[in-house]
């Protein structure tokens, strides 16, 4: 389940924003410092990962903690999922 | 103050311990942006970089961009800021056309300069914040390396303010970008005339998230250094809930932005949770505002004045609207700012009275020397002014006055897209598309955005055999094109339509 977050940001990434060819994205590549996403790009991944994983990201939750690598992604999407629904948004 | 880093050497004297700038972490007195803007200068000239060499300045918003753009400016040369998302072939082509002596850059930008640089003969010296050690070799330096081993012998200037302060690139209709030469008297005189009407004072904090390749992020730190105010640099608008978090713990007085930016923060829903009561200025341009945006960002910042303005990189800045027009006029974009005259002129040249539609012309110390080696295009923007000898610039745009003689847009003359507030000429993204193996015809037009103002569409047709959809001739441009000039939609079509004499006709294609 873990490596499958990972897998499908990942692809979504190569698909939308990456630059052809065979690049490559690191667990912990900030996607901000590595210009691998942009800022209007940001809010097509949030799109992404609110559908692809059922959950709503708070305007709170919009922070380089929970969304600038494919590390901080699995954490948060893992942390959100494994919360009680009373939190949820 | 004649030249444009004597506004830092002023500054660095009258108010040494003040912070000039917030990275981050990071705070920046005046007299450390000054120390070591002259250490790299020293070690720029120790490179071999003499008077009136282009040095491209190619980085992130960082404190090593602010104190390379002076170290530059000290050692007589010319500063060549380049957008960070610039590609490698562009950035190639950038070197190449205003043949730059050196390059200044960070090691995260590694993959894109390196190609780049071994394309570019001019390049005698590559100086690389973060470069790793013992990664230095004849072109390469490490920038940390080089402030530490500088030594204070600076060549005296010979500087007056007819000097080349920046070559700034910009987008242009034929695809090609060209060099706005820009010299300490044009800068410098911007610089004032913005702070003039803007009432910018040495207590102000300028949150300043626009790239400084960016006319209008340069002059943040080029306006705030001049009075002695502190400038907050974020790397970029990605997280806008951080870049609220870091204007409320900074005091923020003053947030420059383009449409998209307030756009994003107007979709914010936890915006009464940031202290903004500091506020007191907020500032647009790149593109208008809509009536919308403008009733709704003065709802969220009532404390806050609201200056719509419109500029060109030829000129700075053009016009601003005094605040207390926007109730009467909200869709204007104001008038002349101070020290400067601006008209309208008919398709003859000749000044046409309030009330009229036409192109805007521009008089004044802030107007471009012209385009770098690009005689033929400066001469159709740079025309004889009122007196001998003196040039007036031809912005390109038309707009009408009112009876007051406050200026409206209206249109351009060219086909230049503005998305996400930059400038993007349809032929760059059209010979990039052509640049696709087994594209026949390609036509770039730009289509109404929610977030962008405008999008980048493109009309692709393939020769038979080739079978792309939209997503291949996406990632194809991602490579090659800074990510706002990438076409968000592509149509791939059977045809497109054509002129009589074959060319494709763009007038319908949305």
């Amino acid at each position: 389940m873990t490596s499958n977050i990972k897998q499908q940001v990942r692809q979504f990434i190569l698909d939308n924003f990456m630059m052809g060819g065979t690049a490559e994205i690191p667990d912990d590549a900030s996607f901000m410092d590595r210009h691998i996403i942009d800022s209007t790009g940001f809010l097509e991944l949030i799109s992404f990962v609110e559908e692809s994983f059922g959950i709503q990201v708070s305007d709170d939750d919009m922070v380089p903690e929970n969304l600038d690598s494919l590390n901080n992604i699995e954490r948060y999407i893992r942390k959100r999922r494994g919360a009680p629904a009373a939190t949820g948004q | 103050m004649w030249l444009l880093h004597d506004l830092l050497e002023s500054t660095a004297r009258r108010l040494p311990e003040k912070i000039a700038l917030v990275a981050g972490a990071q705070r920046y007195t005046y007299a450390q942006i000054e120390a070591d803007a002259a250490r790299l200068a020293c070690g720029l000239q120790a490179r071999g970089v003499v008077h009136g060499d282009r040095i491209a300045i190619f980085a992130d918003n960082g404190v090593e961009l602010v104190v390379s753009i002076f170290a530059t400016l000290k050692a007589g040369a010319v500063v060549m800021p380049v957008n960070s998302l610039t590609k490698g072939d562009k950035l190639a082509y950038l070197l190449n056309d205003s043949r730059a002596a050196a390059v200044v850059t960070t090691q995260l930008l590694r993959g894109i300069w390196e190609p780049a640089i071994t394309q570019a003969p001019s390049v005698k010296a590559c100086i690389v914040a973060g470069l790793p050690a013992g990664d230095g070799d004849g072109k390469l330096s490490s920038y940390e390396a080089t402030l530490a081993g500088a030594s204070l012998g600076l060549e005296p200037s010979l500087l007056i303010d007819q000097h080349l302060a920046s070559i700034i690139y910009t987008s242009g209709s034929t695809g090609e970008p060209k060099g706005v030469m820009l010299t300490h008297l044009n800068m410098v005189s911007a610089a004032r005339s913005v702070n003039g009407y803007l009432g910018m004072t040495g207590d102000d904090v300028i949150l300043c998230a626009l790239p400084l390749a960016f006319d209008y992020g340069l002059y943040q730190i080029l306006m705030g250094f001049m009075v002695g105010a502190t400038v907050v640099l974020e790397r970029s608008f990605s997280f806008p809930v951080k870049v609220l978090e870091t204007m409320a713990s900074e005091g923020v007085t003053v947030f420059p932005g383009v449409p998209t930016m307030f756009s994003m923060i107007m979709g914010l829903n936890n915006l009464s949770q940031f202290d903004l009561r500091r506020l007191r200025m907020i500032t647009n341009t790149a593109a208008a505002l809509s009536e919308r945006h403008i009733q709704e960002l003065r709802a969220l910042f009532p404390q806050a004045t609201l200056f719509s303005m419109y500029g060109l990189t030829e000129c700075k800045r053009v016009t601003y609207l005094p605040p207390d027009q926007l109730d009467i006029r909200p869709t204007s974009v104001g008038r002349g700012m101070p020290n400067e005259e601006v008209w309208l002129v008919d398709e003859q040249g000749k000044r046409l009275p309030n009330g009229s539609t036409g192109e805007l012309v521009i008089r004044g110390s802030n107007v471009m020397r012209g385009y770098w080696e690009k005689p033929e295009h400066t001469a159709r923007r740079l025309k004889p002014g009122p007196y001998p000898g003196e040039m007036v610039l031809y912005s390109g745009d038309m707009f009408r006055t009112d009876e007051e003689g406050f200026l409206y847009f209206v249109a351009r003359k060219d086909d230049i897209i503005k998305s996400r507030g930059e400038k993007v000429s349809p032929k760059e993204v059209e010979n990039v598309l052509y640049g696709l193996d087994g594209v026949q015809d390609a036509a770039v037009v730009g289509v109404p955005d929610e977030l962008l103002g405008q999008a980048i569409k493109a009309f692709v047709v393939l020769r038979p055999g080739f079978k792309y959809d939209e997503k291949d001739v996406i990632r194809h441009c991602q490579g090659r094109l800074e990510s706002f000039m990438v076409p968000k939609h592509v149509a791939i079509m059977p045809e497109l339509p054509k002129t009589d004499t074959g060319k494709i006709k763009k007038t319908g294609l949305a």
